[in-house]
This record gives C-alpha cells, sequence and structure tokens, in this order.
C-alpha cells in the first residue's frame, strides 16, 4: 500500500466555530448561546444531560440544521454559504444511529462515502480505490469487506460505518454519540480508534459523548452543555469539577483521578440526587446563587 | 388476433404447457446458477473516465440479455398464424415487406418491442421507489400512481372519448397523481413513511373513483376499460413503441445518473446530507423520474401489477444492493419478464389471448407470498 507516502490531510486544516449560535427546531430554541471555536487538529468532546442540545449542536455544526440566528463558519466563511459538497470535502458525520439498506456489503458502504470527491464521469478514480482500501485498513475491516452489514456484530458495525466517514477522507470528522449500543469492550475500540485517526493523522474530531469519564480520557477539549449553552469549556483536567457535573447533569459526585490515565474520573455520590433536573445557564451564575 | 371477447377457455395444449413450463423452469434454473457467480469488482479507467465495475452484474446482464433476444426470436416465431422461423428473421431484418410482413412488423414485433421497453420503465421505476423509501414492499402501484392513470383512461373509454387520446391522458393522470402525493405528504421535507401512506390513501380514493365510473356508465364501455385496466398489449404499434422509447432516452439516463445519489439517501438523510447532497431537491427529483418511468409504461400497456414490485427484488437477490448497473440490471429483467409473461399470455389459452397483466399477477403474487414467507424469515 502506497497510502502511507500519501497522507490524506490538507497542510492547512480546516477551522470551524459556531458564532452566536441559536438553535431550533421551529420550536422553542434547543441551543440558546453557543460561542465556540472547536480546537483544529485536537479530540472535543461535547458532555451534557439528556435533552441539553448537544446532537442539535452537532448537526448544525456540520449544516444539517439551519441556525435559527448566528452562524457556523468553516475556514472563517458561513457554512450555508459554501457548496454542500465543498463542505463534504473538509467535513464529515456519523450520525448516531445511522440506517443501511437490508444486506448492504461492507465494501458498498464504505464506498458510498467517496460521493464528494467523484465526478460526474470520473466515477472510481485511483485516489477513490486508494482510500477505501485506507479506511478498511484503519478500521481493520479489511476481513469484513465482502460480508453483509447485518452479520456483523454491533462493535464491527460501527467500525464499518467510521470506515465510510473515514473514506470520505475529511480532516474534520463529527461523531454523534459513536459509542452508544456497544459493550465496554467495543467502546474502548471505538474511542481509541478515533484516539489514533487524530494522534497520527492529525484529524480534528469533534464526538458528542454520554460517558463523562470516557470524554475525559480520550479528549483534550471538552465542551459542557447545560440548558441550551455552554456551563464550561477547556481540557477536562482543567475544567472538569463535581461542581459542574453536579451543575450540568444535577447529580451529586466526587471526583478522583483516574487510576489509568490521571484524567478525572466522575463517582456519583449515593444516596439519590437532591434534584433530578439538571440545572440551566451557565455554570457561574448558579454558582453564585 | 384471437383477442375477441373471450367466450370459452380452451384447456391449454399439453404441447404449450410443457414449452411454457420448461422456458420458466431454464429461466430459474439460470437465475439460480448467477447466484453462484464470484463477487469480483474491477476498476475500468478510459481517459478521464472511470468506474466501478462488479463483474457479476455484467455477466448478469450477459446472461438476462442472451434470455431476451432468445424469447423475442421465440415471439416472432410463435402465434396463431404460422410463420417458419427463417422467414419470421428474414422480414424483420432484411426481407421487409414480404409475405409476412403484416404479421411480422406489424402484429408480432411492435408488441415485443413494447413488452420489453414497458417492462424496463415499470423494474425500473420500482427499484427507485423501493430504495427511496426504503421499504421493499412498495411499488408505483400501491402508492396509487398507477391508479392515478387508470382512473382517467377508465374515465375516457367509459364516456367513449378518444381512444388515441388514452396514452396522453394516462400519463397526465399518473404524473399529476405523484405530484399531488409529493404536495400532500411535504411537512418541512418528505419521508419515506409519510409519502407511502400518503400514497397508500390517494390509491384508496382512487381506486373509488374507478369503481363509481364502473358502476354508473354502460357495462359494455366498462368491459373495453376493464381490459385496460388489467394491462395488456394487444394492438401495441410501433407508435406505441416510440413513445415508450423517447421516455426511456430520456429517463433512463437521467435514471442511471441519480442512482449514486439514491445510494447516498438510503444511507439516511443526514449521512447523505453530510455526503454533500441536497437531500430534498435530489429525493424530488428521484420521486419525479420514478413516476414517470412508471407513466410512461402504464399510458401504454395500462396498470400493469406486480412488475415494479417483483423485478427489482430478483435484481437484487441476483445482484445485491442498487448501483447503476444494478438498476440496468433490473430493467433488463423487467423487460424480460414482461416480454415473457405477455408470450405466455398470448400463448397459454391459445387462440384465447388473456391481457399479460393476468399473468404477471398470476406469476406476481404467489412470488410474493414467498418474498414475504422470506422475509419473516429474515427478521
Amino acid at each position: 500500500m502506497r497510502s502511507e507516502a500519501s497522507p490524506p490531510v490538507p497542510i492547512e486544516p480546516p477551522t470551524l466555530a459556531g458564532r452566536e449560535l441559536q438553535l431550533g427546531y421551529g420550536g422553542p430554541l434547543v441551543v440558546e448561546q453557543f460561542d465556540t471555536t472547536i480546537p483544529t487538529g485536537r479530540i472535543t468532546a461535547v458532555i451534557g444531560a439528556n435533552g441539553c442540545g448537544k446532537s442539535t449542536l452537532l448537526r448544525a455544526l456540520a449544516r444539517l440544521l439551519r441556525p435559527s440566528a448566528g452562524s457556523v463558519l468553516l475556514d472563517g466563511e458561513d457554512i450555508h454559504r459554501q457548496p454542500t459538497k465543498e463542505v463534504a470535502k473538509r467535513l464529515g458525520l456519523l450520525p448516531q444511529a445511522p440506517t443501511a439498506p437490508d444486506g448492504i456489503v461492507v465494501n458498498d458502504l464504505v464506498r458510498r462515502g467517496r460521493y464528494p470527491h467523484q465526478k460526474m464521469f470520473d466515477q472510481w478514480s485511483p485516489e477513490d480505490e486508494r482510500a477505501v482500501a485506507r479506511a478498511l485498513d484503519l478500521t481493520n475491516m479489511v476481513q469484513f469487506s465482502d460480508r453483509s452489514i447485518d452479520e456483523l456484530s454491533g462493535g464491527q458495525r460501527q467500525r464499518a460505518w467510521i470506515a465510510m466517514a473515514l473514506a470520505q477522507d475529511t480532516p474534520l470528522l463529527l461523531l454523534d454519540e459513536p459509542t452508544t449500543y456497544l459493550d465496554m469492550a467495543h467502546q474502548v475500540d471505538v474511542l481509541g480508534l478515533l484516539a489514533s485517526l487524530n494522534r497520527v493523522e492529525g484529524r480534528t474530531v469533534v464526538m458528542v459523548l454520554h460517558d463523562v469519564n470516557q470524554a475525559c480520557r480520550y479528549a483534550d477539549h471538552l465542551v459542557a452543555m447545560a440548558g441550551g449553552a455552554v456551563a464550561v469549556e477547556g481540557p477536562p483536567r482543567e475544567v472538569v469539577t463535581a461542581e459542574l457535573i453536579e451543575h450540568v447533569f444535577g447529580l451529586p459526585v466526587t471526583i478522583i483521578d483516574d487510576p489509568v490515565t490521571g484524567t478525572p474520573l466522575t463517582v456519583p455520590l449515593e444516596p439519590a440526587p437532591r434534584s433530578a433536573e439538571p440545572a440551566t445557564g451557565p455554570l457561574v451564575a448558579d454558582g453564585m446563587a | 388476433m384471437a383477442a375477441a371477447l373471450p367466450v370459452a377457455i380452451t384447456a391449454p395444449r399439453p404441447l404449450t404447457l410443457l414449452a411454457v413450463l420448461a422456458v420458466m423452469v431454464a429461466v430459474g434454473g439460470a437465475l439460480r446458477m448467477a447466484e453462484y457467480l464470484p463477487h469480483r469488482n474491477a476498476s475500468v479507467r478510459i481517459a478521464g473516465a472511470s468506474a466501478h465495475v462488479q463483474w457479476r452484474v455484467v455477466a448478469l446482464w450477459a446472461v438476462a440479455a442472451a434470455f431476451m433476444l432468445a424469447l423475442v426470436i421465440v415471439g416472432l416465431i410463435v402465434g396463431d398464424f404460422p410463420v417458419p422461423a427463417r422467414d419470421a428473421l428474414a422480414t424483420v431484418l432484411w426481407d421487409r415487406g414480404g409475405e409476412f410482413d403484416f404479421i411480422i412488423n406489424t402484429l408480432r414485433f411492435p408488441r415485443l418491442t413494447v413488452a420489453l421497453l414497458a417492462g424496463i420503465a415499470l423494474a425500473c421505476s420500482g427499484a427507485i421507489f423501493q430504495g427511496l423509501i426504503g421499504n421493499p414492499l412498495v411499488s408505483p402501484d400501491i402508492i396509487g400512481v398507477n391508479n392515478g392513470a387508470a382512473l382517467v383512461a377508465v374515465f375516457i373509454l367509459a364516456v367513449g372519448g378518444d381512444v388515441s387520446l388514452l396514452p396522453y391522458a394516462a400519463f397526465a393522470g399518473a404524473a399529476s397523481t405523484a405530484l399531488l402525493i409529493y404536495v400532500l405528504a411535504w411537512k418541512s421535507g418528505v419521508s419515506g413513511a409519510r409519502l407511502v401512506l400518503v400514497g397508500i390513501g390517494i390509491n384508496s380514493v382512487l381506486a373509488a373513483g374507478i369503481t363509481f365510473i364502473q358502476v354508473r356508465f354502460p357495462i359494455e364501455r366498462i368491459i373495453a376499460a376493464a381490459r385496460w385496466q388489467a394491462g395488456t398489449l394487444f394492438g401495441a404499434s410501433w407508435s406505441d413503441a416510440r413513445t415508450l422509447a423517447i421516455g426511456l432516452a430520456i429517463l433512463l439516463p437521467l435514471a442511471f445518473f441519480f442512482t449514486r445519489r439514491l445510494r447516498l439517501l438510503q444511507l439516511g438523510d443526514d449521512t447523505a446530507a453530510a455526503l454533500g447532497i441536497r437531500v430534498e431537491r435530489d429525493r424530488l427529483a428521484l420521486l419525479a423520474i420514478g413516476s414517470g418511468l412508471a407513466a410512461i409504461a402504464v399510458a401504454v400497456v395500462g396498470p400493469l401489477g406486480f412488475v415494479a414490485l417483483l423485478v427489482p427484488h430478483i435484481a437484487r437477490l441476483l445482484a445485491g444492493n442498487l448501483t447503476g448497473g444494478v438498476l440496468l440490471l433490473t430493467g433488463v429483467l423487467g423487460g424480460l419478464f414482461l416480454l415473457g409473461a405477455d408470450l405466455i399470455a398470448q400463448r397459454l389459452f391459445a387462440p384465447t389471448a388473456l391481457p399479460a397483466g393476468v399473468i404477471t399477477a398470476a406469476l406476481g403474487g404467489p412470488y410474493f407470498l414467498l418474498l414475504l414467507a422470506r422475509y419473516n424469515r429474515a427478521l
């Protein structure tokens, strides 16, 4: 494979930022205020309670949802003003529960990721072929490439989808809860894969995660959302406190050091939480009360 | 041609029955063999163009095309009026204006051509609808496109209107039904399930309208309407073939081109949008292409059932998930299916001919049940 010799990431990695974003689905706003620049070449994890708007935020960053106000800037330019196929060459998204037609073969699925790079008559260039082979290789899916996706385990299936997103060959990769429905071993497997994609290839990864401890372990940058706004953001070691977690999830916890990585490890306290409902608004306002 | 009122149906002659069975078994056997073809892919690159080619699909094209050619030849030779094989081929190829010119070049050959083209259009339409809606049980007939054409056509036949207008009126009926479904299903975008439900609702209204016309107008005219509704290739002419050929020449390349986007839509709206297509615009385009393909076929041969539902499944079983190549294979198989069904319909109870739609439904029904059983087991 010559894939090693030709790194797919451009020299100037694209930047992604939300500016005064307000997001909703026609009714009340789900995200009321989001103003953040995603650190380029790093792993960013978005955490928050159910319904806090983290998936909505990810959809907006991937231009699938038009903001009610504000804008998403890709390379400093409004993402909705750029041709969608051009955006797709720089930014990929793996939705939470992607659907595939019955009996689709892994190879066929991964090939579909090449769409933004294909031209009218140039449908299967050597570049396409290399990218697909590389994506299968990186995800360890080569031996499954002729298998139907229905026959695979949950972890393998998720890896097949990640391979599809990798074939798209974008320096920016957004993932919505990539570890949902996976057992612990497969969760670690998938997150390890994403971490290595980031380290080895310098891809910017943005993912929504359920598990705070995983987020702390794998992310360089943490965005904690509460009540439609960013409660706090920054490196996990600096920003994760018992106070923050209680604010975001409405659950009293204590924070210890992860014995393996030294990152913050959140441990829920007994008895049951005082307030089952997570708080809203930025952390500072709540902390002052 | 014995297409008068079916007064008496004679039992099929053993030889005919045997021939029909032999052909069906041969086709089934060949298709079964095809399942053992290896999955091998290749990259074809010429100048600036390149394509991903599945050898399996190419091999299946070749097999299907060979069967098609064989059926066309059989179709030219057999019939109520015996024409020697040599003369039949000569009349088509070089001896135009010969002794059998009328039978071959005015009756049989255009009918075979129309069957082929209508089969292609219906099967491709079905493949597009099934892919688009992500449901293997969907086809243009189920969501009302065919009945849209039928309502208009039955009305024209019932009031004794100009029969030459029939194809255009039927096309208009199908196209406006498709448009109506899309508009009614729109709710900040069109989801597959909603489209099907709206389509089924509209289909039942149209069916009620057809029934109303049937009980309201004189019975002699209703018989002609009923015959049209069953889907028949009787009286197919070169002008019908031309209508279909022009429609296919426009719609088939579009369908082939849009299959790339359909393949992305199959992965869900979010994934498709993330991969760089405009989901609603492309879905509308695909619906228009799929409806257009169904409409041109129904306009010419009537609302033939099951071809659009059935053939894409056969293609999928043989060749796998939808690609441009598989779409074209679906077309070829559709042509083959309708050609075969029409030949059986003509010859099984000869000299009494049946509408081809009776055979497509009679073959399609059991197959559909088989499919459902299979589908259940897989769940």
